[in-house]
């Protein structure tokens, strides 16, 4: 009995340590001007909720359309990697062609490259295609991800092949295999790619601080960096920000969190 | 009977798009990055051979030695304690128990949070005035506020501190899933022997998760060694006191960006980057086939 009782004791000891932080900010989002958020000791409950530093958070930047931003980039992010993934997945696993180690090849190979260091060489990139400084130049390095396409070549190679032989005889051609059989029997791995995507680009930081430099295309992340340089003195309206950005991805992830498991189970298992 | 039933080019326009990303927005500006590593590229434009002079150049330039360090320093820091924690996080909601559900979701929920977010609610906790060094000091510990934020080592601790925090999820779910293969029937015989919980964990759960221990210590080593966020947005962009507190992936950003960006030179840190990332993940693979023998 007293282990149980210890071993929960410890949960809520974790707990306190991974989560509070994130009550703390919602805490102090919610303190009104005239409240002293410095106060010791420490106030949990703010004395007078209020959602005035949301408001005033939006005067200050437009945090509004920061957040579209990020929404179009994490959108578009979610479905070119489903389908380009998908796509290149199905191919490497179920269709025969010469090339075909070749094309493997490349997708493992650039699984090598850390990002950081071609950053300096992608920007170089965007500008020769005209696209620096633009939501497009966020969303393309990361559209179709080499992890996301060997998950899928994976999750297509563990499916049985009877149902698309049948397909063949019945005269149905790749493309049509590909979307009306292979796609629906893989979907979970489809969902964990979506779910991935859409909060790798929603979080992503360095690479749009170095590819967007007009204000108006800012993403929500980039958007709060320059709020702590201004408002340094408004711990409010930086913590009101931080919510606005946190709060999406806890709803997507309450409703998704099976598969965030699960992803990240089978990304451990790629290495 | 096999599936071939298509023309030759077929299975190319399939992969058409994900070549095009990987070879245009991976392996060329990777092949890029080596060929520019070689020259005097600016951003705004110029370029001559200049053979190996980045390389001569960094080796003379403090920055970058500071910038490595701090990026080895990092790993020493951040891996011990990434391997250990989230395995004892992993052994505590490992059992079945009312709501533990809930406490691994929970305890997910740094993971999911974008890295600005976390950097800034601990800008805020680890303010001279913010609620790390309130309870501490109503807790009687401290006598004077540390400044977490502003000493040129306490700021590199703190940022090893939220990397630590914003990983334990992550790394507990990977030992989550090991664990639910270490073999059951082990457990059940080293029971019936009168081994205890510590002697199962020692003789049996331990060596049955050293390969993920490894790998951890791997995942978390590279991206260590790649740490930029976490420095940049507790230390400033200038990358704390006289810049003292810069990265390697940092140094790349400060050189290689804005309207004087240095491409040679930054390129040529890159490609230092790149091999020692490589490097860390052969020397650990290599060290890992070692223990199979």
């Amino acid at each position: 009995m007293s282990r149980i009782v210890g071993r929960y004791a410890l949960l809520l000891l974790v707990l306190v340590i991974t989560v509070g932080p994130f009550l703390w900010q919602l805490s102090t989002s919610l303190k009104g001007v005239t409240e002293d958020i410095y106060s010791t000791p420490p106030q949990l409950f703010p004395l007078h909720p209020t959602p005035g530093n949301y408001a005033r958070v939006a005067d200050a930047v437009p945090i509004w359309s920061f957040a579209l931003n990020s929404l179009i980039v994490a959108v578009a992010n979610v479905v070119a990697n489903c389908l380009g993934a998908s796509m290149a997945g199905y191919a490497l696993a179920r269709l025969r062609f010469r090339g075909r180690t070749a094309a493997t090849t490349v997708f493992l190979a650039s699984l090598l490259v850390p990002f950081e260091a071609i950053m300096v060489a992608l920007f170089l990139v965007m500008r020769s295609l005209h696209l620096s400084n633009t939501l497009a130049a966020v969303v393309l390095p990361g559209a179709i991800g080499a992890l996301n396409v060997m998950l899928m070549r994976n999750a297509f190679l563990a499916l049985p092949s009877a149902v698309e032989e049948a397909a063949v005889i019945d005269g149905a051609n790749a493309w049509q295999r590909f979307t009306r059989i292979a796609l629906p029997s893989a979907r979970g791995t489809v969902v964990v790619v979506a779910v991935f995507s859409f909060m790798f680009s929603w979080d992503d930081f360095l690479w749009p601080l170095i590819v967007l430099s007009d204000p108006a295309r800012y993403t929500l992340t980039i958007g709060l960096s320059y709020l702590q340089g201004t408002f340094v003195n408004d711990q409010r309206l930086i913590a009101a920000g931080t919510m606005i950005a946190v709060a999406p991805l806890v709803l997507l992830f309450v409703a998704a969190q099976k598969y965030f498991f699960r992803g990240v189970g089978e990304g451990a298992v790629k290495g | 009977m096999r599936i071939a039933q298509q023309r030759w080019f077929t299975p190319w326009l399939f992969l058409l798009p994900g070549l095009a990303v990987v070879i245009g927005f991976s392996l060329f500006p990777f092949l890029n990055t080596v060929v520019l590593a070689f020259t005097d590229a600016k951003v705004l434009g110029g370029g001559h051979f200049t053979g190996a002079d980045n390389f001569v150049r960094m080796v003379r330039d403090p920055a970058f030695w500071t910038a490595v360090g701090n990026s080895a320093l990092y790993i020493v820091g951040v891996v011990p304690p990434l391997v250990v924690l989230p395995l004892l996080l992993a052994l505590l909601v490992e059992r079945k128990l009312p709501g533990i559900t809930f406490f691994r979701t929970a305890f997910f929920t740094p993971v999911i949070a974008s890295i600005v977010v976390v950097g800034l609610i601990w800008t805020w906790l680890l303010d001279t005035r913010g609620l790390v060094n309130d309870v501490l000091t109503a807790l009687g510990v401290l006598k004077t506020p540390i400044p977490f934020l502003t000493d040129q080592w306490l700021l590199l601790v703190s940022a090893m501190l939220v990397t630590v925090w914003k990983g334990l999820g992550y790394y507990m779910v990977i030992y989550l899933a090991a664990l639910g293969t270490v073999p059951k029937d082990l457990h059940e015989a080293a029971q019936v022997d009168g081994a205890g919980w510590w002697r199962r964990l020692f003789s049996v759960t331990l060596p049955a998760l050293r390969p993920t221990m490894v790998l951890v210590a791997v995942l978390s080593s590279v991206s260590a060694f790649r740490v930029f966020s976490e420095v940049y947005l507790l230390a400033g962009q200038a990358g704390g006191p006289g810049g003292a507190d810069t990265t390697l992936v940092m140094l790349i950003q400060q050189v290689g960006t804005g309207l004087t960006g240095d491409l040679g030179y930054s390129s040529a840190l890159s490609v230092v980057l790149f091999v020692l990332t490589l490097g860390l993940l052969l020397a650990t693979n290599r060290l890992n086939r070692q223990e199979d023998l």
